[in-house]
């Protein structure tokens, strides 16, 4: 604060300085037009090295595999050669030809959206706790939920097995639930609680005072409050959910009609058989919804940015 | 909350105003508690318990086939640790595991501080630019390493096809498949571990837009007077980078090293559908998988983890130590 003061004064008579910061010599002209020059050519690097990628996984997916045996240096694809029958092929069921895809992206969704749900049900009641009321043991609370954040999923794998293999639960989707939804409480939390702590208290007050119970506010006060934070939440752990491999692998390696697609995909890719435009396609069905899920988000995020910065 | 009560003049019907307001914040205690069990019932039963779980099963002979039948009470045993220290495998993947650790977190790291540096002044497409560059990080792993897969293939992919029509390779490069190569740099013949290189690249690629969101954030948050100041006074760009702006990055760049050490030293995903673990790039947790399911060592699988875990601390004592006594609060 008061470094600020400071540094008012010389900067409402930053005039006479600018014309003197040419004099300090043509080594400060040559760095700046490189920084200039540089900053372009690294954001042209970085948007190949993003971008290229995706881009050769559409195009190989909307080629004939001998499309791409004969000319495999080609980046683009010949209007005669375009084809969406890689799609037809990796969507439709086993039984009549295909790879089976539609039912894992049933599969994922399935699971996803449970995830999602049960971690929202889960973590809004108990962000709003952390948030408001003072209960025995609150920080330490925090604290674990950091730490099981941050611990690795490999480090649970081997008892989470065991343990669902006991109880029945493996090989079944509601197992990969369970887990994916302990795995995305603690960031929900988080994340909710942020946001909730943002909320007046006033207005919750007034709501109490008015009458309503504590459960009462937090459905028809902070809930409403707090929806495009709960959105995002839910799309961050469908996201989450989506993408997971690991447990999908563990739970589910032996049983092809319960595979959600990341799984899906990791297994038919070592096969010599299926051509790799085909699973390409499948590849792009895995990617679409988070990368439809992410642009939405992210103009979700920063519309509630600025909402937030007009109230400020 | 609590201060009202301290705002309340002591009049003769003191007691009845503050025991209401006890009564509201006992039952705003109780209800927290109520609403947060959920939570804390799966959290325990989810990541807890498994954790303390693993620890027992690391001291007990367990087999794959026999989990049906698994139980707390077996009788104690040092057998998987003396098996998976015994074993040269651990040590090679122990190493491996390290210098994958730390290639990837300071490739990450580093070109995250390049893009987010580059984006930093506004211009037109901006956001656009923004949200391509997280692309790698948001996408599914299972599609990225196949992408990846793809274009480093030895027979069709692009890369290696560029490589040879537009750099003049001699013959495709297996990316992926090849423990050791040769570098033909001026005339020397420098042994590269090439498929951990290529993983390490990848790690790079795929999590610099994570170290890259927290840098930008911290970028946007940061005034811009010392720097205006550093210009007015004849700093050249690279000086006012060097000395006033990342300074001010050092927590962050901390916290992120941090972050990506915990989550790469225990990277699973990545390198078992990059390579399998196998061409040198066996990091511990390719070694834990092969464990449990081609030996079928369950107690073996959980020794290793354990160890890992223990590895993972000390690793994590020493960065805090390092920072502290850099002066950096984390």
């Amino acid at each position: 604060m008061t470094s600020q003061t400071v540094v008012t004064p010389p900067s409402q008579v930053a005039a006479p300085p600018q014309q003197r910061a040419p004099v300090s010599g043509t080594m400060h002209r040559v760095q700046s037009r490189a920084f200039r020059i540089g900053r372009w050519v690294v954001i042209a690097a970085f948007l190949i090295a993003t971008l290229v990628p995706f881009y050769y996984m559409v195009l190989l997916s909307v080629k004939p595999i001998e499309a791409l045996l004969s000319d495999p240096g080609s980046l683009t694809v010949k209007p005669s050669e375009f084809t969406l029958q890689t799609y037809v092929d990796v969507l439709s069921p086993v039984a009549s030809g295909g790879q089976g895809f539609g039912r894992f992206l049933a599969n994922s969704a399935v699971v996803a959206l449970a995830s999602v749900a049960l971690a929202l049900l889960i973590g809004i009641p108990g962000a709003y706790a952390i948030a408001r009321l003072p209960f025995f043991g609150r920080r330490q609370i925090t604290g674990i939920f950091l730490a099981a954040y941050l611990f690795p999923a490999i480090l649970m794998a081997i008892p989470l097995f065991v343990g669902f293999t006991r109880l029945g639960l493996r090989g079944s989707l509601v197992g990969l639930v369970i887990v994916y939804t302990a795995q995305t409480v603690p960031v929900a939390i988080y994340m909710l609680r942020n946001y909730f702590e943002t909320v007046p208290e006033s207005i919750e007050e007034a709501g109490l005072v008015d009458g309503l119970s504590r459960l009462g506010v937090l459905r028809q006060i902070s809930l409403k409050l707090a929806m495009p934070s709960i959105m995002s939440t839910g799309l961050f752990v469908f996201m989450i959910a989506w993408n997971e491999f690991l447990f999908a692998l563990l739970f589910l390696v032996d049983r092809r009609e319960r595979w959600t697609v990341s799984l899906g995909l990791s297994q038919l890719s070592g096969s010599v058989e299926i051509p790799t435009t085909v699973l390409m396609a499948g590849s792009v069905v895995l990617t679409l919804p988070i990368i439809i899920i992410f642009f939405a988000t992210e103009r979700l995020l920063t519309g509630g940015l600025t909402a937030g910065g007009e109230k400020g | 909350m609590s201060t009202a009560v301290t705002d309340e003049t002591p009049t003769p019907t003191k007691t009845s105003a503050p025991k209401k307001r006890r009564t509201l914040t006992q039952r705003d205690a109780r209800l927290g508690l109520w609403l947060m069990s959920p939570t804390l019932l799966i959290v325990l039963a989810i990541v807890i318990f498994p954790l303390l779980w693993s620890i027992l099963i690391s001291f007990q002979r367990m087999r794959l086939i026999e989990i049906g039948r698994a139980d707390f009470f077996k009788p104690l045993t040092l057998a998987n640790y003396e098996r998976v220290l015994g074993s040269s495998a651990f040590w090679n993947s122990l190493l491996i595991t390290f210098v994958y650790t730390f290639g990837s977190v300071v490739l990450a790291v580093l070109l995250g501080l390049l893009a987010a540096m580059a984006v930093r002044q506004p211009f037109r497409g901006r956001t656009l630019v923004r949200a391509s560059f997280l692309l790698p990080y948001v996408a599914p792993v299972v599609a990225v390493t196949f992408i990846w897969k793809t274009m480093l293939n030895p027979q069709f992919g692009i890369i290696n096809q560029i490589g040879q029509s537009v750099f003049g390779w001699d013959e495709p490069i297996p990316f992926l498949s090849q423990t050791e190569g040769t570098w033909n740099l001026f005339g020397l013949e420098i042994p590269v571990p090439t498929a951990l290189l290529t993983t390490i690249a990848f790690e790079g690629w795929r999590y610099f837009p994570f170290a890259f969101l927290f840098l930008m954030a911290r970028l946007a948050a940061m005034s811009g007077e010392p720097e205006e100041a550093a210009l007015v006074d004849g700093a050249t760009p690279w000086q006012s980078f060097r000395f006033v702006v990342f300074p001010q990055l050092v927590p962050i760049i901390g916290l992120l090293a941090i972050l990506r050490t915990i989550w790469t030293f225990s990277e699973f995903d990545d390198i078992f559908l990059l390579t399998g673990g196998a061409a040198g790039t066996g990091v511990a947790s390719v070694q834990i998988y092969n464990y449990l399911t081609v030996q079928r060592n369950v107690g073996a699988a959980a020794a290793q983890s354990v160890i890992m875990s223990l590895v993972l601390i000390v690793l994590l004592g020493i960065y805090l130590l390092v920072l502290r006594r850099r002066g950096e609060r984390v």
